[in-house]
């Protein structure tokens, strides 16, 4: 996994609530692999005249700022996918899918929540000035909008961790094999039936 | 030794806890591991990497979202589509691994077919690379969804990194009123705190309306929850519940059943279990739903009017209503009543049980259905018991097609599509723009709604029709 430590890009405004996993990677896609190219799938069927994403002024962005709820719905991986193989590397929006947004970080995407008013303002900011960068620093927890101001976001610590070093969690899981073996021995006594029998 | 009251949710979780870091992620341990077709990606990782499934026999894969639900004697036509069913067969035999394929005689979704074999407990952590995992929560297990990479890191370890959610609990008291199912109560729970009303949170649904709902109901519940953003949804294992697991093929039989149950009677949540937060809906004040939009949380009584994006202050806000407006074709105002659909769908993991066919036949039981439909029981089991009490003919003489068991036109991807700029009355969980198909509108219902839809060729209040047997999710 590419680590992400700092990023200056430019950022595309989309004033959309609720963007759910199918629009972000249609489900006919969902069969395809990896090697496929999932940046051609990204927004397949939302990429209508004026689509923001299609708008040259903001070619090249690298950072989506959109609105509440982003990412909800299935838990397909190739959502995530599809945003990293399109270019991008960092998300803001006021909420997110619980599931999108922990794909998100074990593929080196950068999900940053901040307030619905600060999204708002950041959306019209980039709306005025198309093509105007942001810059996301990861380990000062930072977001600068093209106003200067630096906005502080909170993040879990493992998740920016994780995402700072490149970390692949099963790597870090195995550290603790004993104590997963432990706990297979003592739920197996306390717990027997867990382990279904062959109907 | 005195301890604090604690909520279901949190003895399900202390139970798991393998390790804490300072940070505060725990290592939870996986009971159950259910994969189906789209595992591909994470079985390729393992792979990649040179690793084993580290717990077969908690580990069960289901071929579910590609499956054909029309004949199934003659190879899958779409190469594309039968090479995910064959992979996943392929993936499940080389790690050993329990299949429950296409001709498997408990072939089903994999929620509607987990309950149904008893690999669903109270007291599990379940997961599975499935949003709707939510759905196994209607027995008191902590169950939810996964990307790849987790689906990956559960098969290589049997353990998940998570953070501890918040809670929230939902109280609905009060007795549901005729022809009101648990489908228009979760409906009624998303239009309330919004599609993302509950991210972060894992919900626990109480209530005298909840505990009188049968497990089918309350499956339909939980699998919802997700609709509202919820990480989980959970409901307190009863006498309801053990009564349903008794018996089951991969139940725990005899005295390990006792002794399960002694266990699972401690799971409910103590007096004085504190939540972070607390929501509470009368029974009485939920009626019929459908949606007019592209998000859940759009759902209305079937006697409102599409609501007008003008009467909204904040333009943004607006301006997304007439988004969805435009892609449903309703203009503001117009009676839902009068809104003509297309088609209808019946089936899915939220409802495709026996209950809910009995429910949609009840309805089309002597009447000729006026526009084409689809019904997919939820597995093979679920078709044999509705075709022993003759559900089959009653939608066949109405004229809707009778299905094999599968996602089918939930998802769409096994090529069950709702054409473009077609109206379909369904009983599945989302409509997402596309989700049925490149533009394809979707109205979220009950299987009693959407059997009222076929009838009348609108959008339709079920109360409306003389209907004499009445199902209940």
């Amino acid at each position: 996994m590419e680590p992400f430590v700092t990023l200056t890009a430019a950022a595309v405004p989309l004033d959309i609530a609720n963007i759910d996993t199918d629009q972000l990677l249609p489900a006919r896609f969902l069969k395809k692999p990896r090697s496929a190219g999932y940046g051609n799938f990204l927004f397949h069927d939302e990429r209508k005249p004026g689509f923001p994403l299609d708008d040259p002024a903001y070619a090249g962005a690298r950072v989506l700022v959109s609105d509440r709820n982003f990412g909800c719905g299935s838990s397909r991986e190739g959502a995530v996918y599809a945003l990293v193989d399109g270019g991008f590397r960092c998300v803001v929006a006021p909420s997110f899918g619980d599931i999108f947004a922990a794909n998100a970080a074990k593929n080196g995407l950068l999900t940053v929540t901040l307030p619905e008013e600060t999204v708002a303002d950041l959306r019209r900011q980039l709306q005025n000035a198309p093509g105007a960068t942001v810059t996301v620093d990861l380990p000062a927890q930072t977001l600068t909008g093209p106003d200067g101001r630096a906005l502080s976001f909170a993040i879990d610590l493992f998740k920016k961790e994780c995402l700072v070093e490149g970390l692949d969690d099963v790597a870090l899981t195995l550290r603790h094999q004993d104590a997963i073996d432990a706990f297979d021995r003592t739920d197996a006594e306390r717990r027997p039936w867990v382990v279904p029998g062959r109907g | 030794m005195t301890s604090q009251p604690r909520s279901l949710f949190e003895k399900v979780w202390d139970a798991h806890v393998v390790a804490t870091r300072p940070d505060g992620q725990a290592l939870l341990a996986v009971d159950r591991h259910f994969l189906h077709e789209g595992s591909f990606h994470a079985f390729g990782m393992i792979d990649h990497a040179g690793r084993k499934v580290r717990r077969p026999e908690l580990t069960f894969a289901v071929a579910d979202h590609y499956v054909p639900s029309h004949s199934r004697a003659k190879p899958i036509a779409d190469p594309e589509i039968a090479n995910m069913v064959t992979m996943l067969e392929a993936n499940a035999g080389r790690h050993g691994l329990r299949h429950f394929g296409l001709h498997d005689p408990d072939q089903g979704i994999v929620h509607v077919l987990a309950p149904e074999q008893g690999l669903t407990l109270p007291g599990l952590t379940i997961v599975c690379g499935d949003s709707h995992t939510s759905t196994h929560g209607a027995f008191g297990a902590l169950a939810f969804g996964i990307g790849a990479t987790e689906v990956s890191h559960v098969l290589a370890t049997q353990t998940l990194w998570q953070r501890r959610p918040k809670t929230m609990r939902i109280t609905v008291d009060g007795v549901l009123r005729p022809h009101v199912t648990a489908k228009d109560l979760i409906l009624a729970v998303i239009a309330a705190i919004g599609a993302d009303g509950a991210a972060g949170h894992v919900i626990e649904y109480a209530g005298s309306a909840i505990e009188a709902l049968s497990m089918e109901g309350r499956l339909t519940v939980c699998n919802m929850s997700i609709e509202a953003g919820a990480r989980a949804g959970m409901i307190a294992p009863d006498d309801t519940t053990f009564s349903w697991i008794e018996g089951r093929a991969y139940a725990p039989k005899g005295e390990l059943f006792d002794r399960a149950v002694e266990h699972w009677r401690t799971l409910p949540s103590d007096p004085g279990a504190v939540f972070d937060r607390e929501v509470r809906l009368d029974a009485a004040d939920i009626a019929p739903a459908v949606t007019w939009g592209t998000s859940p949380e759009t759902a209305v009584p079937v006697t409102a009017t599409v609501p007008d994006p003008a009467a909204d202050a904040d333009p943004v806000r607006a301006g997304q209503m007439r988004k969805m407006l435009d892609y449903m074709g309703l203009a503001p105002g117009m009676a839902l009543e009068d809104v003509p659909i297309d088609r209808v769908f019946i089936g899915s993991c939220t409802n495709a049980r026996l209950e809910d066919l009995r429910a949609a036949a009840a309805v089309l039981r002597g009447r000729r259905a006026v526009v084409p439909g689809l019904v997919v029981p939820g597995s093979v089991p679920v078709r044999m018991l509705a075709e022993a009490e003759g559900l089959d003919r009653v939608f066949i003489e109405a004229g809707l097609e009778w299905g094999e068991p599968g996602c089918s036109m939930c998802v769409g991807i096994n090529g069950d599509l709702v054409p473009a700029g077609e109206r379909c009355a369904s009983t599945t969980n989302r409509n997402f723009p596309g989700r049925q198909g490149p533009n394809a509108r979707t109205h979220l219902m009950s299987p009693a709604m959407a059997a009222a839809a076929a009838a009348t060729g609108r959008l339709t209040d079920v109360r409306k029709l003389d209907v004499r047997k009445l199902g209940a999710s």
